[in-house]
This record gives structure tokens, C-alpha cells and sequence, in this order.
């Protein structure tokens, strides 16, 4: 199997089990959206299967390799927290991140990416002053910059407006069609812009 | 690499008044002593050594916190452990750029102190050395517990019950060197010491906070 | 080699094994206890020197010894816990601090006891006595950090950093504190030098040691089956052990 497979993962947090031999593979060309209720371990699959915090027990596998270096060159990760320095800019934060991503990019390409996601005239301005909608942007301005083909993406459509919501799918649906794989997690439905989608369900556990 | 050694610079003179407050912190504590036990010139060279070294390691307690905080709160610390590069060596980054803006003041800082405590030519020189081995092993040590708490709300007095019965060892050295300075002894075994306890750190250390972010981050 | 030892890394196994070491534990410990105390302080012969006080070393240093290795087996316990990630390997870990503080407590309060006919004061800044202090504060640290955590997991893994890291720390610990000790007392007279005991002296104490080492097993094993029920309350096996005794009381 090529993509990202987990096979038989458990996860236990606060002494609750989460989710027991869940099995789970993402294939490229694939939009998978994650569903479940509120403290069904959403965010907790989403963070094991990036490599940020370990299973209870299974194995994931990223095309037939156990995750590391080759599988943190394929994935952008946008979590809850949007992973901006609220002290420096959003090109410094942006600067920063691709030169810790070994992504080359040019001054003239960030500030192009932030244009292109309505930043205009906030590229000097320390991150801590944007609003919610715009700190977002900074954060998934990362899909523009990095070209990865896996996306792991918990709760992008958070505080952005509909214009952002509508360019995010876009983005998504295009990096599918290049055969790319999204993961994500949303409380809103997707709409049709965004393409075929997977649907994957994770219950409540008592 | 140096990207992080870098960014974690520019941080830090943005933020310059959580780099000052700490230091003014020390300065205050070591004038509480005079005005506590009196201002007698030979009582201060006594407590002097003890003194600065115990201001040193409160004051570095309070400025520890920064070292992870503000990247675990924003998630930048995420983005860094995806990046692919070594978090042990990641770490040992941030932990060199710590040190170099909260202790390299305070030893600019230490001509004041010493002469408010009326510390001698040879007890201060000791006191140089002894903060330039045994500051660093501050800061490493002390990162493996600020790793450990960065995920806590309240983490600030749990860092001191952490940290201080494992500081002991180093205020006993450290000021045993000085005290040894002021009565003109040899104090090398001293500064051997603390020099063999900061290259074991050295070892150590890195893995030790790379693994304490992994737990934080569970 | 070690294989064997794996399947008792499952809760439930540990669980059972419990059960099963508990009396193998509680009577050898009740019996030693009971007859060395008794021994060395009604009928070990008295010392020359220091007339009947010496007999709270019956107390004192078996409590001295055991806090330092109880705090020496914490620190393998979490370096087995994160060697193999076992869960139970943090739960036995967790379980044995509060024992191991009780015991440094226990050997600070009999020293500072012995110190008012030895040297006249209850407190003295004894190299011993302060090791053991700082020791005390080491199982504090460990104890408040693992009460900090809300998910007990995490709580076990980052209490186990900090014990490894104390564990490095005591021998450095230690040696200092001689060091600063003989800097600025000169050479007193510590209280052990060279244990040139009378055997009829040696024999209560050995057995009392024995007897700590048991009751410290059987204290932490109890703590343990606890931790254990409580961190998989949920489990089926634990509600299955429930329902059984629930049964048994019926009948």
C-alpha cells in the first residue's frame, strides 16, 4: 500500500479509550473528511497520524515506511493552533517556516501568496495585531508555499469568512485532482466546490 | 538550524522587558541582603557568593518559562517537530540562544554586584568563572523541566520545586570556589567539578528536553 | 530474556500478579517487623556510648537506606516505562513515591530525635541529614508534577523525566553536600563511623531493614493495584471483577 496506512490504532486519554483497533488509510487523490461529535479524538487521530503524539499501540506507515523524515517532507500540517509568532510578521513567520521546511521561496513569492489571500498591507505588521480570519490565512497561506502531498488540515475553515472559505476549497479540490490526499476535519459541511468527498466517522466511546 | 538560533534572537529583542525584569529581579534581591543582615563590609564578602549565586537562580527560574512557552501556546512548536529537523538539536538551539540573552547580561551585571557585596579581585574573577560553567548548565537542566510543564496552565512554582534541589549541587560548588578565592586556596577541583557536571548536561540534556517536548505534546 | 516479563505489562495481568505477591509480601514483612522491633528495643544489649538512644537506629536506618533506593527502583521503573512503554511500569512508579517520601520523612523525624541527645539540638546541619532533605524535596517534585497533569498518562511519563533526572542528581547530591558538610563544620563526628556493631546489635537491624524492604513492596504493591483499578475503571475486566465480588457478597 502506498499511501498512509494506520492499522489497529488505539488511543487512551484522561483513562478514556478514544478509539481501539481503528484502522484508517489515506490514498492519493483522495479528500477524506473526518466526522464525529464533540471529544470523539478527532483532533487526537489527526495528531497521531502526523507523528506529533503516539498511539497507545498500532503502527501507521507512510507508503510502506514507519513515519519519519520521507513522510514530514510530504505533509503540511494546519492544527487548531495556527502556528504563528504573534511578535513577528507574518513574511518573517512565513520566512521562517519555509526555511525550517527546507521550502525555497523568494521574498517576491510570500508576498505574492499573502496577496493572494487578501493580505495585503498586513505583511509588515506584527501577527498578534491581525484578527482570528487573517491569523488563519497566515497559517494556510503554508499550502501555497510548500508542495506536499499530504494535507492534514484540523478545522481550517475556523474564523475565516465565506471569500476564504470558498478559495480554501478551491485549494483543496485542486490538490486532490494533482493527485494530492486531504484530511480534514470540519463542524461545517463542505460544499460541492470542494469535490468528491470521503466521508470517515469516528463515534463516541463510553 | 541557525534559523531557529536566529528567529529565537529577534524574539527576544522584541521582547526585551521579559529579558530586563528577570535581571532587575536579581539586582533587587541582592540589595535586599545589606538591608536584611546589616551593612558590614566583612558579613557581606561572607554571604556575598551565596548570595549572588542564589539571586542567579531564582531570577533564571523566572525567566525560564519563556524558553518554550510562547512557541508550545501558538502551535509554533508543532510546525518545528514536522519540520523533519532533530528536535534534540532544535532545543540545544533554543537553549544556547536562552542562555546567551538571559546570563550574558547578568555577568555584564556582576561588577555592580560584587562591588555591593564588597567582594574582592580574586573572589570576583572565581565568581566569573563559576557563572561561565555553571550558568550554562542552568539553562540545560532547566530546560528539561521547563519542557515537562510548558502544556500546564500554572507551571511557574512547580518549575522552582523542580529545579532547585537539583540546582544544590551547583550553588554548593559554585560558592565553595569563591570562598576558596577570598582565603587565596586553589579552587581548580571546584570549577573541574562544575565544568565535569556541565559536559555531563551537555550529553545528556539535549535528548532529555526533546523527549519532555514529546511528552508535553501527547 | 526478558521476554517473560512482557505480559505483565497489561494492566490486568499486573493486576493478578498483585494479588497474587500480596501475601507473600504482608506476612514476612508483619513477622520481621515485629520481631526486630521488639529486639532491638527491648532486649539488643545497650551501647556504651550512647546508652539506649542508639536504638532508634532500629528505625532510622532502615528508613534512611530504603528512601534511597526506593527512589533508585522509581527511577528504573520509568526508564522500564519508557524503554518498552509499558503503562504499569509509570502506575508502579507513581505508587512507590508517596511510600518513599513517607520514608524519607520518617528517617529526617527519627534523625533529628537522635540529634537532641547527640548534639543537643533537634536540627543540625548534618551531611546525612540534609542528603535526605533534598532527597525529601526530590519525591515532592516528582509527586507535585504528576498531580499537576490531568491525563495520568502523561502525568506518569513527565513524573518519570523528573525522577530519572534526580536519580543522576543523587550521587552529585550527595558527595557535595559531604563536601560542603566538611568545609564548614570541620570533621564532627558523624554517627555511622564505620558500623563496628555488636552482632547481637546487627541482627535486630538487619532484620528490620528486611522488614522495611516488605512493607515498603507491600504498601506499593496495595497503591499499585489501586492505581490500577482506578486508571482502567472503565475496562470490562475491571467491571467483570466487579460483578464477581458483587456476587460474593451476596452469598
Amino acid at each position: 500500500m502506498s499511501g498512509l496506512v494506520a492499522s489497529e490504532l488505539s488511543c487512551i486519554k484522561r483513562d478514556r479509550v478514544l478509539f481501539d483497533r481503528l484502522s484508517f488509510s489515506l490514498q492519493s487523490g483522495q479528500l477524506v473528511y473526518l466526522r464525529g461529535p464533540n471529544g470523539a479524538g478527532k483532533t487526537s487521530l489527526l495528531r497521531i497520524l502526523c507523528g506529533l503524539s503516539q498511539p497507545e499501540s498500532g503502527t501507521i506507515t507512510w507508503q510502506s515506511q514507519p513515519l519519519g523524515e520521507h513522510w514530514f517532507k510530504d505533509l503540511i500540517y494546519v492544527g487548531h493552533k495556527p502556528g504563528v509568532n504573534g511578535a513577528l510578521t507574518a513574511i518573517e513567520n512565513l520566512a521562517f517556516w519555509c526555511r525550517q521546511h527546507s521550502v525555497s521561496a523568494s521574498l517576491d513569492h510570500l508576498y505574492h501568496v499573502l496577496a493572494e489571500l487578501g493580505l495585503v498591507g498586513m505583511e509588515d505588521v506584527p501577527c498578534r495585531t491581525l484578527s482570528a480570519g487573517q491569523q488563519r490565512r497566515v497559517a494556510l497561506s503554508r499550502l501555497w508555499l510548500k508542495s506536499a502531498k499530504v494535507w492534514i488540515l484540523d478545522e481550517p475553515f475556523t474564523a475565516l469568512d465565506v471569500k476564504g472559505v470558498a478559495q480554501l476549497e478551491d485549494k483543496m479540490k485542486a490538490h486532490v485532482d494533482a493527485g494530492g490526499a486531504v484530511l480534514t476535519t470540519s463542524h461545517q459541511a463542505l460544499s460541492e466546490r470542494a469535490g468528491t468527498v470521503r466521508f470517515f466517522d469516528l463515534e463516541y466511546r463510553f | 538550524m541557525g534559523g531557529v538560533f536566529k528567529r529565537d534572537l529577534a524574539l527576544a529583542f522584541r521582547q526585551k522587558a521579559e529579558l530586563v525584569q528577570p535581571l532587575m529581579f536579581l539586582l533587587m534581591v541582592v540589595t535586599l541582603f545589606p538591608l536584611g543582615v546589616g551593612p558590614g563590609p566583612d558579613t557581606l564578602q561572607l554571604i556575598g557568593p551565596g548570595v549572588i549565586w542564589i539571586a542567579a537562580i531564582l531570577s533564571s527560574l523566572m525567566g525560564m518559562e519563556r524558553l518554550f512557552r510562547d512557541d508550545f501556546a501558538d502551535g509554533s512548536l508543532e510546525q518545528l517537530q514536522l519540520s523533519g529537523l532533530p528536535l534534540y538539536a532544535v532545543a540545544t538551539m533554543k537553549v544556547l540562544c536562552h542562555w546567551l540573552v538571559t546570563f550574558i547580561p547578568l555577568l555584564i551585571l556582576s561588577p555592580l554586584l560584587a562591588m555591593f557585596l564588597n567582594l574582592t579581585v580574586d573572589m570576583y574573577i572565581a565568581l566569573v568563572i563559576t557563572l561561565l560553567l555553571g550558568t550554562p548548565l542552568l539553562s540545560l537542566v532547566g530546560a528539561i523541566a521547563v519542557g515537562l510543564t510548558v502544556g500546564l496552565q500554572r507551571g511557574g512554582v512547580l518549575l522552582a520545586l523542580l529545579l532547585i534541589p537539583v540546582f544544590i549541587p551547583l550553588l554548593i560548588f559554585a560558592t565553595s570556589a569563591v570562598d576558596a578565592a577570598a582565603l587565596q586556596l586553589p579552587y581548580r577541583a571546584q570549577i573541574a567539578i562544575i565544568g565535569a557536571m556541565l559536559l555531563i548536561a551537555m550529553a545528556l540534556a539535549p535528548a532529555a528536553i526533546a523527549y519532555s517536548l514529546k511528552v508535553s505534546q501527547n | 530474556m526478558w521476554k517473560w516479563l512482557h505480559p505483565y505489562a497489561k494492566p490486568e495481568r499486573a493486576y493478578q500478579l498483585c494479588n497474587t505477591l500480596l501475601p507473600w509480601f504482608a506476612l514476612p514483612a508483619v513477622v520481621c517487623l515485629v520481631v526486630g522491633t521488639i529486639w532491638g528495643l527491648a532486649y539488643a544489649p545497650q551501647d556504651y556510648q550512647q546508652g539506649d538512644s542508639f536504638r532508634i537506629i532500629y528505625i532510622h536506618v532502615p528508613s534512611a537506606m530504603l528512601s534511597m533506593s526506593t527512589y533508585v527502583a522509581m527511577a528504573i521503573a520509568a526508564l522500564v516505562g519508557m524503554v518498552w512503554q509499558w503503562r504499569t511500569a509509570y502506575m508502579a512508579m507513581i505508587a512507590m513515591a508517596p511510600v518513599g517520601a513517607v520514608m524519607t520523612f520518617i528517617a529526617l523525624l527519627t534523625g533529628a530525635a537522635w540529634g537532641k541527645p547527640m548534639w543537643g539540638a533537634w536540627w543540625v546541619w548534618d551531611a546525612r541529614l540534609t542528603s535526605e532533605l533534598i532527597l525529601l524535596f526530590l519525591y515532592f517534585g516528582v509527586i507535585a508534577l504528576y498531580t499537576a497533569f490531568e491525563d495520568k498518562q502523561q502525568a506518569g511519563k513527565a513524573a518519570g523525566v523528573m525522577a530519572l533526572v534526580g536519580v543522576v542528581n543523587i550521587p552529585i547530591i550527595h558527595y557535595s553536600v559531604e563536601w560542603w558538610n566538611t568545609l564548614h563544620q570541620g570533621s564532627t563526628i558523624t554517627k555511622f563511623d564505620k558500623p563496628s556493631i555488636a552482632t547481637e546489635m546487627l541482627w535486630p537491624l538487619l532484620l528490620n531493614i528486611f522488614g522495611f524492604a516488605l512493607f515498603i513492596a507491600l504498601v506499593t504493591t496495595m497503591r499499585l493495584k489501586n492505581e490500577i483499578i482506578r486508571r482502567e475503571m472503565h475496562r470490562p475486566w475491571v467491571q467483570m471483577l466487579v460483578k464477581q465480588k458483587e456476587t460474593n457478597d451476596a452469598v
